[in-house]
């Protein structure tokens, strides 16, 4: 996987900015789990989060598609202010896709019918486009074969796949990845960041909350670490992984390089 | 591998032993496993012997199949001429004879329009849209054909309606609204908006603690004491209301425990698309939690069908309430074994089928997800 895209993490940036958290807060009841959050992603930008269970980075990513709300601060997606209004909220989230620990394919439709249902009733797509495209994208994720099952039918890794061509069907501007391989046996492991590495050859925006590391260093542009609801550093990944600057990064650095 | 690995050969796949499959196998596992089986299967195959001759005596061999009057029956057996003379009032209660026909057609219309969702050729999507078209249009078109005064029909007041016929009608009626309506209420107790929540609470509960019959005397005797005088609505669109409204609030709670079961992952993921509530209600999560709780929505539909016999309390004569009638006929008195077991065998027959059908539909629409 190293040798396959060593340079894109080179390549210069478009300045157009697509998400902005500014001093965002949130608390579960008493408990503050995002501490003053700032972050700023630029188009095309690929972005790892990391940190131990708990630190927020998953309830980061939650609440740029208002999957989770947040009591304070300001969140920007392609310069639409989320707010609490839910036309908005679902205008956002038509442009923001999304990949889950645990997939969340819908069991009662086939692999095509999952594809193809945000496309049609979302987007008013006609069904035979819808089917066109989503069909395209099973064969990007390398399964257009499994397009008549049932995701109970498929193994984890294909079911990963499945989801990445749901979320990729809705051409979004945005993925974002909430730990893609941590439900998934070590050698389903490999075909799912196989997919990702190619979503990020294509130029696509990501923010991945992920502990796979090399992934991390061959992919992202930028890596973020969190713990206690706060970003403690974000760095390239080679000085993130080689110069680690907080105590903190470098007993977790320690932590999960040493197995 | 090395060239020194050992060589493995697999072990081959071998019969099991003959007498632990097929009907021996069954009979070892199942009637005479252990000593205490063998004695309760001895003991019910003594106590088969002892019902079931004597039944199958005074139901078939010794009883009467024809005749039109109770001089034809012979003594000692069933007499099912007193069924086959009072056939056509168990079927259509009070409904004027040259006027059957209507209810035989209405009858016929619901078989064949709803015969092909019953039928794997039929597409899914055109059977979705067949059964809401039904839904829509055939209550329309039977109430015109059995109530009339339109079209040249006479009509037929619902108080002459009767039989098998009423008994379907309440049934029918509560069944299709009574589903809608549970969803709506499951929906709206699960609400995150307060004011929706608790109408919908408390309707359930109140519905749910009151019994039937008490529901339909209040229909009957206490409702016109509050409308004003000279208005009043017929009698068996207020038990339908009733029946209605009280199964609903069984169905709802039904639905919920269906709504439930479904990950909040797989909200989340429709959220992630951008549908709205209703989209992800409609095409994720109410197909997933209708199956799952298809036992408790049919059960729920037998407990219905049943209770549709209490209508006899409030003077609508319905299958229950016209056996009843006929067994107190001054021509046909002691004949009430017969007339009751007969309606028995109606009940029995519209409810086995209905769990017959249940148990089809459960299988059909398993996908292989639950592991």
């Amino acid at each position: 996987m190293s040798e396959s895209s060593p340079s894109s993490a080179q390549k210069p940036l478009s300045d157009q900015v697509m998400i902005t958290l500014e001093s965002v807060h949130k608390w579960y009841g008493q408990f503050h789990v995002l501490k003053d959050i700032n972050l700023t992603v630029q188009k095309g930008e690929r972005i790892v989060i990391c940190g131990p269970s708990g630190s927020g980075k998953s309830t980061t990513i939650r609440c740029i598609n208002r999957l989770e709300e947040y009591q304070r601060g300001r969140i920007t997606v392609d310069g639409h202010e989320l707010n609490n209004d839910v036309k908005q909220i679902e205008r956002i989230r038509r442009e923001v896709g999304m990949v889950f620990q645990h997939f969340n394919l819908f069991p009662h439709l086939t692999v095509l019918e999952n594809c193809v249902l945000a496309p049609i009733w979302v987007r008013k797509q006609p069904r035979k486009q819808a089917e066109e495209a989503a069909m395209h994208y099973l064969q990007r994720v390398k399964i257009p074969e499994q397009a008549h099952k049932y995701p109970g039918q498929l193994s984890g890794g294909q079911q990963q796949r499945v989801a990445i061509a749901r979320s990729l069907c809705m051409s979004p501007k945005i993925m974002l990845f909430d730990e893609p391989t941590s439900a998934l046996d070590p050698e389903m492991i490999k075909e799912v960041l196989e997919t990702m590495v190619t979503l990020a050859e294509d130029g696509m925006t990501m923010l991945c909350v992920t502990h796979e590391m090399g992934f991390a260093k061959t992919v992202a542009h930028r890596v973020i670490f969190m713990d206690g609801g706060e970003i403690i550093e974000q760095n390239t990944p080679e000085e993130f992984f080689t110069h680690p600057r907080s105590d903190r990064t470098k007993l977790f650095l320690s932590q999960i390089l040493h197995h | 591998m090395s060239e020194s690995s050992i060589a493995h050969v697999p072990h081959p796949n071998l019969p099991p032993p003959s007498n632990s499959i097929g009907a021996i196998g069954w009979v070892r596992h199942n009637l005479l496993s252990s000593p205490l089986n063998i004695a309760l299967t001895l003991l019910a195959i003594w106590l088969l012997y002892l019902i079931i001759p004597p039944i199958l005596r005074w139901a078939i061999i010794d009883a009467t199949w024809s005749g039109d009057n109770r001089e034809a029956c012979h003594p000692g057996g069933a007499c099912w001429v007193f069924i086959q003379v009072h056939f056509g009032q168990f079927m259509y209660g009070f409904y004027p004879d040259g006027q059957r026909w209507r209810v035989d057609l209405t009858a016929l219309l619901l078989i064949f329009g709803a015969a092909p969702l019953f039928m794997h050729a039929v597409s899914n999507r055109l059977k979705v849209r067949l059964g809401l078209g039904l839904l829509v249009i055939y209550p329309v078109i039977a109430f015109f054909l059995l109530k009339g005064g339109s079209f040249g029909l006479p009509v037929v007041e619902t108080s002459q309606w009767g039989g098998l016929l009423l008994t379907l009608v309440i049934a029918g009626v509560g069944m299709t609204a009574a589903l809608p309506l549970g969803i709506l209420l499951a929906l709206g107790r699960r609400s995150r908006l307060p004011a929706i929540q608790t109408l919908c609470v408390t309707f359930i509960e109140f519905w749910r603690g009151v019994p039937l019959i008490t529901v339909l005397f209040m229909s009957s005797v206490m409702l016109p004491l509050f409308l004003p005088a000279g208005m009043n609505f017929d009698k068996l669109l207020r038990a339908l209301i009733g029946v209605t409204l009280f199964q609903s609030a069984y169905m709802a709670e039904v639905v919920r425990g269906g709504l439930q079961a479904i990950p909040k992952g797989q909200v989340e993921a429709a959220a992630a698309l951008g549908l709205g509530y209703w989209k992800t209600m409609g095409l994720i999560v109410l197909p997933q939690a209708l199956k799952l709780v298809i036992p408790g929505i049919v059960n729920t539909f037998i407990a219905l069908f049943k209770d549709t016999s209490l209508v006899l309390i409030i003077g609508l004569f319905d299958l229950m309430n016209m056996v009843h009638n006929a067994t107190t006929n001054p021509d046909w008195l002691g004949f009430s074994t017969e007339g009751y077991v007969f309606a028995a065998a109606v009940y029995w027959l519209f409810c086995f089928n209905m769990s017959h059908f249940s148990q089809k539909l459960e299988k059909r629409l398993h996908t292989g997800h639950k592991r």
